[in-house]
C-alpha cells in the first residue's frame, strides 16, 4: 500500500512535467488533427486511445453563466471518461477550467478553478483515484471561441480533461 | 492685479477653487477643469554646443505632460510677441499676459560629458512673479526624459498644490498574437509609453503583475510550472524567484503590504478559493478569509490596517472591506451589476473598482463606505484600475469586442474627464501604476 502510494506520487509528478506546460490548454481534438484519426494519440476507433477518449467520449463539459453546477450532459460525459479512466489505468488526467470573458481576469481564475474542481469531484466519486487527478485553471486567458457573443461564450466555459500517459 | 488673476481663474475651474490669500498661481483640481489653464512654453535654451536636440525634445515632453493631464493648454509660440531671449533675461509680463498665458515657463539646457543640466524657472506671469524658486536638475543624457517629467512634476505642484505623477513607471503585460494564442510579456514603461522594457519572455503565461511600494519589485502570476503560482522580480536585475505561499493548488492575485515585506494574494484548493498572507521576511502564513465562496483581488489601505477585496459570497461578486488581520468583512457595494478588482486609492479615501453591468464594463470610484459610487468609463470591456501616485488619476485596460479584439491600456481622471490611451508598441492590459521615483 505503502509502496502504491509513492508509485503514484512519482507518477503524478512526472506528469506534471510532461504534460502540463503552459502551451498545453485544452488542446483535445484540435491536438489530435480533427478526425485525422492516426496521430500520436492513437486511432479514434481503438477505444483505448486518447483520440477514441477527446472526440468519441469528448473531453470537455460546459458550463452556464458563473456556474460550476454540472448539467446532465456534463454528467452523462464524465461517466463516459470515468469508466474510460478506470478501464485505462495508465493515463492520468489534468482537468483545466476556463471561464468566458465577461469578468474581471482574476475572479475568472478562481471560477475556471471550481469548475475544473467540480469535474474531479465528480470522476472522483465514480472511483477514479483522485491520486490520477489534478486540476489547474487557465480562467478566460485561453479562449477556445473568440467571437464576443454566447455563441462562443458556452464553448469556453468549459472544462477539459486533458490525458496524458502516467509513465508506467 | 491679483484679484483680475483669480477673477480669471475662478472661470477656469468648476468651484472650489483655492483662492490663497497671496494669490499665487493656483489651480484646485476639484470636479474638473471646464478650460485648461493656459501656459506658455519657449523651447528651452541650449546653452553650448551639442544640447539643441536635447533642449527640444526636453521641451516637448514637459508639454505633453501637461498637456497630458487635460488641466493645462499650450500657447504656440507663433502667438508669442516677444521672443524668449535667454533664461537669465527679465521677463517682459505684459507681453505673456497680452496672449493670456498664465503661466510661463523658462529654462535652459547644457550638455558635457554625457552629463545633462536642466534648469528652470516658472513665473505667475498675472502676479508678475516667479512661482517657487528655480530649479537645477543634473543627470545623464540617458535620463533626459525623467529630468523632462521632474521638471513637469514640478510644475504641476506648484499649480495645483497636488503631488505629481509624471516621473513614475507602469509595469504592465504586453501582449501579441491572435486572441486564441495569446503570448504574454511582463513590461515595464515610463509612465507616458516611452522606454519600455520587458521583464519575461513569452513563453509563459504571465498576468496581472503588482508594483511593491517602493517600485524595486514587481509580484506577477506565472504559468511557469503549468500551475498558476506567484513570483516575485527585481526590477534592476530582473532576476526573479518563486514566493513560497502555503500549499494550495494554485496562488494568484498578489499584491504587496505598503511595507512591502508581506504578500496578499488568492489561494485554490479544490475549487474554493480564499484570501492569504504570507511574511517575505519569516515565511509565516496566515489565513485571512474563510469562507466557501471566491474571495480575490486583495488590495490593502494605505495605513496597511485594512484589506478591501472581492467575493461572491452574496451570489454575485461584491466588494468587502475587512481587518488586515481577517474577521468579519463588510460589504460596500450595493449598486447594480457586479463588482471586481477593488483598488484603495493612495489617499485612502476612495476605492476604484471594475463594474460589470447590463452588458458593459466600467472603471469606477465610490467612497469607502460605499457612497458617492461615480462611473468614470463604458466600454465593452473595462478592467483592473491602477492609482497614479497622488491619486489623481486611474489606468486601466479596455479590450476591443470581436475576433480580433485586443487590449490597451487607458488613463482617465477621477471625475471621468481626459479619458486618453496609453500609447505601447504591443497590445496591453493589467497596468500598475509605481511611485514617484526618486
Amino acid at each position: 500500500m505503502k509502496t502504491l502510494t509513492k508509485a503514484a506520487l512519482i507518477v503524478l509528478a512526472l506528469s506534471t512535467a510532461a504534460c502540463t506546460r503552459p502551451d498545453r490548454f485544452g488542446t483535445g481534438a484540435d491536438a489530435t488533427g480533427a478526425g485525422a484519426g492516426f496521430g500520436a494519440d492513437g486511432s479514434i476507433t481503438d477505444p483505448t486511445s486518447p483520440a477514441y477518449f477527446n472526440q468519441t467520449i469528448g473531453d470537455r463539459v460546459l458550463f452556464q453563466v458563473d456556474q460550476s453546477t454540472l448539467t446532465p450532459e456534463a454528467m452523462s460525459v464524465l461517466e463516459g471518461q470515468a469508466r474510460w479512466l478506470l478501464d485505462n489505468a495508465q493515463y492520468l488526467a489534468v482537468i483545466e477550467g476556463h471561464a468566458d470573458e465577461q469578468g474581471t481576469r482574476e475572479y475568472n481564475l478562481a471560477l475556471g478553478a471550481r469548475r475544473a474542481n467540480a469535474v474531479r469531484e465528480y470522476l472522483v466519486s465514480r472511483g477514479v483515484p483522485v491520486t490520477r487527478l489534478q486540476t489547474v485553471s487557465y480562467g478566460k486567458e485561453r479562449p477556445l471561441a473568440i467571437c464576443s457573443d454566447e455563441t462562443c461564450y458556452s464553448q469556453n466555459r468549459r472544462a477539459v480533461t486533458v490525458i496524458s500517459l502516467g509513465g508506467l | 492685479m491679483i484679484r483680475k488673476f483669480l477673477a480669471v481663474l475662478a472661470m477656469f475651474v468648476w468651484a472650489d477653487v483655492a483662492l490663497a490669500q497671496s494669490g499665487p498661481l493656483r489651480l484646485t483640481i476639484t470636479d474638473g477643469v471646464i478650460e485648461p489653464l493656459p501656459f506658455a512654453l519657449p523651447t528651452f535654451q541650449p546653452e553650448g554646443a551639442g544640447a539643441e536636440q536635447v533642449a527640444a525634445d526636453l521641451s516637448q515632453v514637459i508639454a505633453s505632460d501637461l498637456i497630458g493631464t487635460g488641466l493645462f493648454r499650450q500657447i504656440p509660440s507663433s502667438a508669442f510677441i516677444s521672443p524668449y531671449t535667454g533664461f537669465s533675461q527679465p521677463i517682459a509680463y505684459a507681453d505673456w499676459r497680452a496672449i493670456n498665458a498664465q503661466a510661463l515657463i523658462t529654462g535652459a539646457v547644457a550638455v558635457s560629458g554625457g552629463q545633462v543640466e536642466v534648469k528652470f524657472r516658472l513665473y505667475d506671469v498675472f502676479s508678475g512673479g516667479e512661482l517657487g524658486d528655480g530649479l537645477r536638475f543634473v543627470g545623464s543624457v540617458d535620463g533626459w526624459r525623467r529630468m523632462a517629467h521632474k521638471v513637469a512634476d514640478t510644475v504641476y505642484s506648484r499649480i495645483t498644490g497636488e503631488g505629481g505623477y509624471f516621473d513614475s513607471r507602469v509595469v504592465f503585460v504586453a501582449e501579441t498574437g491572435p486572441k486564441d494564442a495569446r503570448q504574454k510579456r511582463l513590461a515595464i514603461m515610463d509612465y507616458d509609453g516611452a522606454g519600455v522594457q520587458y521583464l519575461t519572455d513569452s513563453g509563459t503565461l504571465v498576468i496581472a503583475p503588482r508594483f511593491s511600494p517602493s517600485g524595486d519589485r514587481v509580484l506577477y502570476t506565472t504559468f511557469e510550472s503549468g500551475f498558476p503560482r506567484i513570483n516575485m522580480i527585481d526590477v534592476a536585475t530582473v532576476g526573479r524567484q518563486q514566493i513560497t505561499t502555503a500549499a494550495g493548488e494554485m496562488a494568484f492575485s498578489p499584491r504587496f503590504s505598503r511595507d512591502g515585506n508581506q504578500v496578499i494574494y488568492s489561494l485554490s484548493s479544490g475549487g474554493n478559493t480564499d484570501i492569504w498572507r504570507t511574511d517575505l521576511l519569516t515565511g509565516q502564513h496566515t489565513r485571512l478569509t474563510s469562507a466557501p465562496s471566491i474571495e480575490t483581488a486583495p488590495s490593502f489601505s494605505p495605513d496597511g490596517s485594512q484589506i478591501v477585496f472581492e467575493s461572491d459570497r452574496s451570489g454575485s461578486p461584491q466588494l468587502y472591506i475587512m481587518s488586515a488581520t481577517g474577521g468579519e468583512a463588510r460589504r460596500i457595494s450595493f449598486g447594480d451589476g457586479r463588482y471586481g478588482t477593488p483598488v484603495w486609492s493612495p489617499r485612502g479615501d476612495l476605492v476604484a473598482f471594475t463594474k460589470q453591468n447590463a452588458g458593459r464594463f466600467h472603471i469606477g470610484v465610490m467612497r469607502t463606505d460605499g457612497s458617492e459610487e461615480r462611473l468614470l468609463t463604458a466600454s465593452f470591456l473595462d478592467e483592473g484600475p491602477t492609482w497614479s501616485p497622488n491619486g489623481r488619476v486611474l489606468m486601466f485596460f479596455r479590450e476591443t469586442q470581436g475576433a480580433a479584439g485586443a487590449p490597451s491600456l487607458y488613463s482617465v481622471d477621477i471625475s471621468g474627464r481626459n479619458l486618453r490611451q496609453v500609447p505601447t508598441v504591443t497590445f496591453a492590459s493589467d497596468p500598475s501604476w509605481g511611485p514617484l521615483q526618486r
